[in-house]
């Protein structure tokens, strides 16, 4: 038993660190807005092979879950403006389809529909703005749908790239994957990959924002000294140290478990990271953006990108109270059940 | 990272569970609830036959001894199952304490009565001007003039708060100011007492949480040197080493695991189990035992391979028990009216939970005080105090 990354995984750290520190500066993300999208970046993403990652090793990938958290962690640092937990994960579903290997070297983006389709229509689909592949349930179908990707999103909080998909248009190639229980079963499967993705996304933001806030309030000088150097801001931030440590080990444990071959204890911890990130997010910003003062809410300021991320990427699952609720059900067993 | 379990591990769990099994009994459970003194004798003496406390654990500067994983394991399947296990803790600390820092004498005359279960512990660091600035402790310890042929004596004036298991412990260790004049932490000495020599009094202090705990005063004790653990003002050191101590020892965080299980039971008993609000905040609760568990895990992890954690124990020790608050309050208020019933039957526990759970953010360093540690030592901020 290791809590610490091996030193393999600690090179694939550095090296997406240095990717993402190296080209995706703040600059890049602000540069994005309000699409969401930063196409060069995805380029440089796909020449290292990163977009095949969550795909079988014959077909251009073999990650680990291990170590796709590394990468997205890394990503959600530095807010990087492309869909990977959304390709990644929808990527899964691709592979006996026409579109895999565009999909693997990333000339293809694919996105997953993460809630049942409405007349056929997927709202707000993470990635959808961007995406030519739509993974989605549609009634009981589980469907890949080959579209023109729209390239523009519904102004939204956290300048992402979603956008409403309609997925019974076949002309450009629609495939079903599964039906009946099959179909909503691999539809779970695909919600849980995403929540993964999205925990680790969100671990890296909440700990890029409380490194940000110390960082300022070292800098700032109030009263005649440091802001960082009174109490209440110490307790304040260090208060937001256990439960970042603690959603890293917990999305780290869910992707070991799934790596193991344990996919029930690993979907369960994803549904617990995810939402235990999507809460340590939220309050890590708030409280960063509280300790930049009025400098935080402003525009020109960094910390406010990160706030509003945390609650947009997270959100597109629906509200956490649904999660919660299916999460009982898989600790305690359904209401009513024997 | 690497999260199976080491198999010596998984076997010494095994071990635990079934001595807990075979020895410990519903009625030892419910005496230590009704008394508030989490020692049975019984239960320690039969440990201590193992062979457990004589194993010690390995700790900083000891060689050998129990995988500090073992240890932690060994508190946590105490604590999951009731086990009154305060005597054996404070017991283990000291003895580690004394195994690196004691004596001859002490190695002699003490340490075997701790290992065969003979004698218990209590810790005397807080005073009642000093709880969370511990070495602001003013128990006075003089030097006895006399023939310098002779052991030197120190004659101990003073009053300890809090000193837990006094009234059922052999020895209490003992923080002393032996020199005013000097900055606080290099005026104290410390000694390992024995807890029938004269002029030593004790008297209870009850507790919210049903601990029975007490103040004990010193006046005039004469102790002999030969009882002085450490240098002459040398006090801090080993108040840094039974901290380390302290950090392995203490591993019992997953009260919120008890809880839920207990809810959970009741829950399903009484169909509260079928109200959406309940499942959904029975779920958080779970959320936040698996993460509990994880940190709690770590400066365990650290020690075995040969480290020494520092805010690993601080970030752990706050979470599990600001989360066992938490945990405590939504129970409290989902089991309504009968959460506020104390006998056993119906949902105790709650009642239980609630009135112990904010003891938990106070004892072994407040809240405050691992924010501190955590500000400082992991965010690099400066030092508040
Ligand atoms: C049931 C129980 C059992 C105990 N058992 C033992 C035992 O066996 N042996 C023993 O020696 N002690 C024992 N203690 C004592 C325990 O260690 C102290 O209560 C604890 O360290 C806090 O000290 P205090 O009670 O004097 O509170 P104080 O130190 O007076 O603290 C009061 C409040 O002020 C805050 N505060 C203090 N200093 C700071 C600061 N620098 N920054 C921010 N906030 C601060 C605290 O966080 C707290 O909220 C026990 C306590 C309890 C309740």
């Amino acid at each position: 038993m290791d809590l610490e990354p091996t030193e393999d995984q600690k090179a694939v750290r550095s090296a997406f660190s240095e990717f993402f520190t190296d080209r995706c500066p703040i600059s890049v993300v602000r540069a994005a807005e309000p699409l969401g999208f930063a196409a060069d970046l995805w380029r440089r993403l796909a020449a290292m092979g990163v977009p095949g990652m969550a795909l079988p090793e014959d077909a251009g990938g073999g990650a680990s879950r291990a170590d796709l958290i590394l990468l997205l962690h890394e990503a959600g640092r530095v807010l990087a403006p492309v869909p990977l937990s959304a390709h990644l994960a929808a990527s899964r579903l691709l592979l006996d389809t026409p579109w895999c290997a565009g999909v693997a070297d990333g000339t293809l983006i694919a996105a997953p529909a993460l809630r049942p389709t409405v007349d056929g229509l997927a709202r707000l689909v993470p990635g959808g703005a961007v995406a030519d592949v739509v993974v989605a349930l549609d009634e009981d179908e589980l469907v890949a749908v080959r579209g023109e990707a729209p390239m523009t999103a519904p102004v939204n909080h956290a300048a992402a790239p979603l956008a409403d998909r309609y997925v019974r248009d076949d002309r450009g190639g629609r495939v079903v994957l599964a039906r009946g229980e099959d179909a909503a079963r691999r539809h779970a499967a695909l919600r849980r990959e995403w929540q993964l993705y999205t925990a680790a996304t969100l671990t890296g933001l909440a700990e890029r924002a409380l490194e940000s806030a110390v960082a300022y309030t070292l800098e700032r000088e109030q009263f005649g000294k440091p802001i960082g150097a009174f109490q209440a801001v110490q307790q304040g931030l260090a208060d937001l140290v256990g439960p970042l440590d603690g959603i890293r080990l917990l999305t780290a444990r869910a992707a070991w478990c799934a790596d193991e071959g344990d996919p029930a204890e690993a979907g369960r911890l994803a549904v617990m990271a995810f939402l235990a990130a999507t809460e340590v997010a939220r309050t890590t910003t708030y409280r960063a953006v509280h300790f930049h003062g009025g400098y935080g809410v402003t525009l020109e300021y960094d910390i406010q990108l990160y706030f509003r991320r945390a609650r947009g990427w997270p959100l597109v699952l629906g509200d956490p109270d649904e999660e919660y609720r299916a999460l009982a059900d898989d600790l305690f067993g359904a209401v009513g059940g024997v | 990272m690497d999260f199976r379990p080491k198999e010596s591990v998984e076997e010494f769990r095994r071990w635990i569970r079934g001595f807990v099994a075979e020895h410990l009994t519903e009625d030892m459970i419910e005496r230590a609830r009704r008394t508030g003194t989490f020692h049975d004798w019984g239960f320690h003496r039969a440990l201590a036959a193992t062979g457990v406390i004589a194993e010690g654990m390995a700790g900083p500067g000891r060689a050998g001894g129990r995988d500090p994983l073992e240890l932690y394991v060994f508190f946590d399947e105490l604590g999951l199952a009731d086990a009154p296990f305060y005597g054996l803790a404070n017991t283990m600390l000291v003895a580690g304490v004394v195994e690196q820092i004691g004596s001859a004498f002490h190695l002699a005359e003490v340490l075997p009565r701790f290992h065969r279960g003979e004698a218990i512990a209590a810790l005397g660091y807080s005073e009642p001007g000093s709880g969370s600035d511990v070495a602001a402790a003013a128990t006075r310890a003089e030097r006895v003039p006399g023939d310098p042929e002779d052991e030197p004596v120190w004659l101990v004036n003073g009053q300890k708060m809090f000193t837990t298991l006094v009234h059922e412990a052999g020895y209490v260790i003992l923080l002393t100011r032996t020199d005013p004049d000097v900055a606080k932490h290099r005026g104290l000495t410390m000694f390992l007492v024995p807890t029938d020599l004269p002029g030593i009094s004790f008297q209870a202090v009850e507790t919210m949480g049903g601990d029975r705990t007490n103040i004990t005063y010193f006046a005039d004790v004469r102790v002999p040197d030969r009882w002085r653990l450490g240098e002459v003002h040398g006090g801090w050191d080993v108040m840094k080493v039974a901290l380390a101590y302290e950090r392995g020892v203490f591993g019992n965080m997953n009260q919120g695991v008890s809880l839920l299980r207990r809810f959970t039971r009741w829950a399903t008993e009484t169909g509260a189990m079928d109200d959406t609000a309940v499942r959904k905040r029975l779920a958080r609760i779970a959320i936040d035992n698996e993460i509990t568990a994880l940190l709690a895990l770590r400066p365990a992890l650290i020690a075995s391979a040969g480290g020494l954690p520092t805010t690993e124990g601080s970030i752990a020790k706050l979470y599990a028990s600001e989360a066992y608050n938490r945990a405590a309050e939504a129970c409290l208020d989902m089991a309504g009216p009968e959460g506020l019933l104390g006998e056993p039957g119906d949902a105790w526990f709650v009642d239980h939970a609630a009135r112990d759970a904010p003891v938990t953010t106070i004892y072994g360093g407040t809240s405050e005080i691992q924010r501190n540690n955590i500000a400082e030592h992991r965010l690099g901020l400066p030092r508040s105090r």
